[in-house]
């Protein structure tokens, strides 16, 4: 039998694991990989221009298709340009598997040219990670990888390949992909949740008064299954909904029972029925202190009953009641089955919906109108008008544009919302529109962006012309890193210190530059003809548009206050908080 | 503003893990990462192959923080299993302790005398010098040190806690 070289065994293991795409950028340490690629001819490769956008690249097409992401970059600096997007998989749950170079075996910790602990350095900001030192071993842990990224809380998963296993050969033979599966050691996370535990939710649930599902990430990745579970638990038990950043769409945003996102930038409705509720099922969320805001007064008058994936998340902020480790489809599936059996009637939630329908009458993601400026959150509005019958893909960027797109634009179905929620990266949205694109050929894929996040991967604009990708960009540009000089408002008296965001480039000539094309809008009467030009164009456009310069994104609950603190458009405040609010973030 | 500290009890964990390169940091990364304290650490091989290592933590936490220590240990890829030992019950600890004493005449003869009681054994002499070698539970070392410090303690070298349940059940 012949042997084949490290750098061939890894592409071959790539195409047997139905890898289609990779994201990553070549260099010395990983040119026998990408040789072996291109002899190959079977992986399609993105070439991104920054490695930090090749792990966003990957985690939007993870997140939008459900397959897992893969990135290839070359030792030293491709490795830790990389560490960002890696940690931010990891925050977020992201299936991902980042290949990296190594210097050769020999050289290694002798201060090599482009040489970097990767290792060392992602050891804590990925799911697992290795370094390959034998290329008849490169095959099972590659496969092993995927297993563990894929597999449990998905997450990112880094392997180090030195340039001398790359180059050396060894015996490979094929098995199939599915083996790793059953027979490791240590990793067996659990699915299915213990069948005592389930009944004792369905008891919960049935005598509850005033219950609430509090769902969250999880669900989305357990697939589109989870959520339609979701939805038959929400119809037979009648109880409201809502959902943390990363959940939004699991839930269909027109359903009655849709309370809108909890928590700092959550609905009036969300917050207070989980303040005032007696039962919280949560499923797929970890209480996050975004969420949860002052914990000694989150939900105070309730029961917890808690389902996750990793151990580890339960009782970390919160003490629930009834802790249930298993997967989010599989638990939601056991739930809706023994619910049913038991022939429980719909409970009678008359008088816990009629609470709820005072809070929903405050409206509070209402927000004054403007005939003179495009208000931000009209322009989320007017793009969700022009698009949804079309589904969309939005990603967005971190700040106050994400928070208006995740209160204002209305997802109806899961995997079509991507944005950065546990690490909170600006940079995020131009590079997960581009994997995400490349993963749904035929879908509408717009970054909602602030002027400011953009610019942080704004060269990527390049990755998408190279590969014909019509990914739309729309700017919310109010001048202003704005949610920093929004806390800068609330807590610091209007001190801004460096949030203007002076010497802008011109977006529409920079988009043209890189052969996009450029649109302005800049009054009221210029949105919906310009988001229609958008649309109407086959082919990458930014969008700048204009908003209001001092808007601040409310509702907000201020870091620290409880649910039941929240500030509306109408209690704007400003001023100057004490030193325990100032340490909080 | 002043930062609060929690009160914090002191637990003895097993951590069974694949004898793998880079176990050790990530065991204590994720202990440094995460804010938690590390009051001894120990780790051996513990299998003929040499695959399997088993890691003795000594760690202060609250209750809660120990809950998350050992689930957070618990979902590292390369760990078996984790055991609280002080929270499941009865368990032996021990540890060995070399400690150099100097020291002639009276000194010398009453830093024999205290080995005696303490069951330390003379595994190095000079006509000025003992290196005893001390095995027990963390207080009888640290009251042996002590003693030794009255009679010309130079140096000690300390292995930490290894511990095991009591019974006849593996942890």
């Amino acid at each position: 039998m012949t042997e084949k070289s490290g750098a061939d065994i890894l592409i071959e293991t790539l195409c047997d694991l139905g890898v289609e795409i990779v994201f990553g950028y070549p260099g010395g340490a990983v040119l026998p990989i990408y040789d072996a690629m291109f002899r190959s001819g079977r992986i399609k490769h993105i070439l991104v221009r920054h490695e930090q956008a090749a792990t966003h690249a990957a985690e939007g097409y993870a997140r939008s298709t459900g397959k897992p992401g893969v990135v290839l970059v070359t030792s030293g600096p491709g490795a830790t340009n990389a560490v960002t997007g890696i940690t931010d998989a990891l925050m977020d749950s992201i299936p991902m598997v980042v290949l990296t170079g190594q210097v050769p075996t020999g050289l290694i910790g002798t201060d090599a040219f482009q040489e970097a602990d990767t290792v060392g350095i992602t050891r804590h900001c990925s799911k697992h990670n290795y370094l390959v030192k034998d290329p008849a071993r490169l095959a099972e842990t590659v496969k092993e990888a995927f297993h563990i990224a894929t597999s449990g809380r998905p997450g990112p998963v880094v392997v180090d390949i030195p340039k001398d296993v790359q180059v050396a050969t060894a015996r490979y033979v094929r098995t199939p992909a599915t083996t790793t599966a059953t027979v490791h050691k240590t990793y067996r996370p659990q699915i299915k949740a213990d069948q005592a535990l389930i009944e004792q939710a369905v008891d919960m649930l049935a005598a509850a008064e005033r219950p609430i599902l509090y769902t969250g990430g999880g669900i989305i990745n357990a697939g589109p299954g989870a959520s339609q579970m979701l939805r038959e638990l929400a119809r037979i038990t009648g109880a409201p909904v809502t959902s943390t950043l990363m959940g939004l769409g699991a839930l269909p945003a027109s359903s009655p029972q849709w309370l809108g996102m909890l928590g700092m930038h959550g609905t009036y409705e969300a917050n207070h029925a989980m303040n005032q509720a007696d039962l919280v099922l949560c499923i797929g969320a970890r209480f996050d202190d975004r969420v949860t805001g002052r914990l000694d007064a989150f939900s105070p008058n309730s029961r917890k009953v808690h389902i996750d994936i990793d151990r580890s998340s339960i009782n970390k902020n919160v003490r629930v009641d009834l802790a249930i480790v298993a997967d989010a489809g599989r638990a939601l599936e056991d739930l809706v089955r023994v619910y049913k059996a038991r022939r429980h009637p719909k409970p009678d939630l008359t008088d816990w919906w009629q609470r709820i329908e005072t809070w929903r009458a405050v409206k509070s993601l209402g927000f004054p109108a403007s005939a003179k400026e495009i208000m931000p959150q009209h322009a989320i509005r007017a793009l969700w008008a022009a698009t949804h019958h079309r589904n969309p893909i939005i990603t967005t960027e971190v700040g106050q544009h994400q928070m208006w797109a995740a209160q204002h634009f209305d997802f109806e179905s899961p995997n079509k919302w991507l944005t950065s929620g546990g690490l909170g990266t600006m940079g995020y949205g131009l590079p997960a529109a581009i994997g995400a694109q490349l993963g749904n050929p035929g879908a509408l894929v717009i970054d909602i962006a602030g002027e400011a996040s953009i610019q942080m991967n704004i060269q990527e604009l390049g990755t998408a012309t190279q590969y014909r990708l019509p990914v739309k960009i729309f700017i919310l540009n109010n001048q202003y890193m704005g949610m920093v000089r929004q806390w800068q408002e609330l807590t610091y008296s209007s001190r801004y210190s460096e949030s203007y965001s002076d010497a802008l480039p011109d977006f529409v000539r920079l988009g043209e530059a890189y052969g996009w094309k450029g649109i302005r809008i800049e009054g009221p009467d210029q949105l919906d003809g310009g988001i229609a030009e958008m649309l109407a164009y086959d082919g990458p456009v930014i969008v700048d548009c204009r908003v209001a310069q001092l808007t601040n994104c409310f509702p907000m609950i201020p870091s620290g206050a409880a649910h039941t603190d929240m500030l509306l458009y109408s209690s704007e405040v400003s001023g100057e908080m004490d030193d325990s609010a100032k340490a909080l973030v | 503003m002043h930062i609060q500290q929690q009160t914090a009890e002191r637990h003895t964990l097993a951590v069974i893990v694949d004898n793998e390169p880079g176990i050790l940091a990530r065991i204590a990364g994720l202990f440094t990462a995460r804010g938690y304290n590390i009051e001894s650490l120990t780790v051996s091989e513990i299998t003929d192959d040499k695959a399997v290592s088993r890691i003795t933590i000594v760690t202060s936490a609250s209750p809660a923080v120990l809950e998350q220590i050992v689930a957070q240990l618990d979902r590292l890829v390369p760990v078996h299993k984790v055991r609280d030992l002080t929270a499941e019950g009865d368990h032996v600890e021990r540890e060995l302790a070399l400690v150099k004493v100097r020291g002639i005449g009276d000194h010398r003869i009453e830093a024999l005398r205290l080995a005696e009681v303490y069951r330390a054994r003379v595994v190095d002499a000079t006509i000025s010098s003992f290196v005893f070698e001390v095995t027990g539970g963390i207080d009888k070392i640290d009251k042996f040190v002590t003693l030794m410090g009255e009679v010309g303690l130079i140096e000690v070298a300390r292995t930490g806690i290894v511990a095991i349940s009591r019974g006849k059940e593996a942890a």
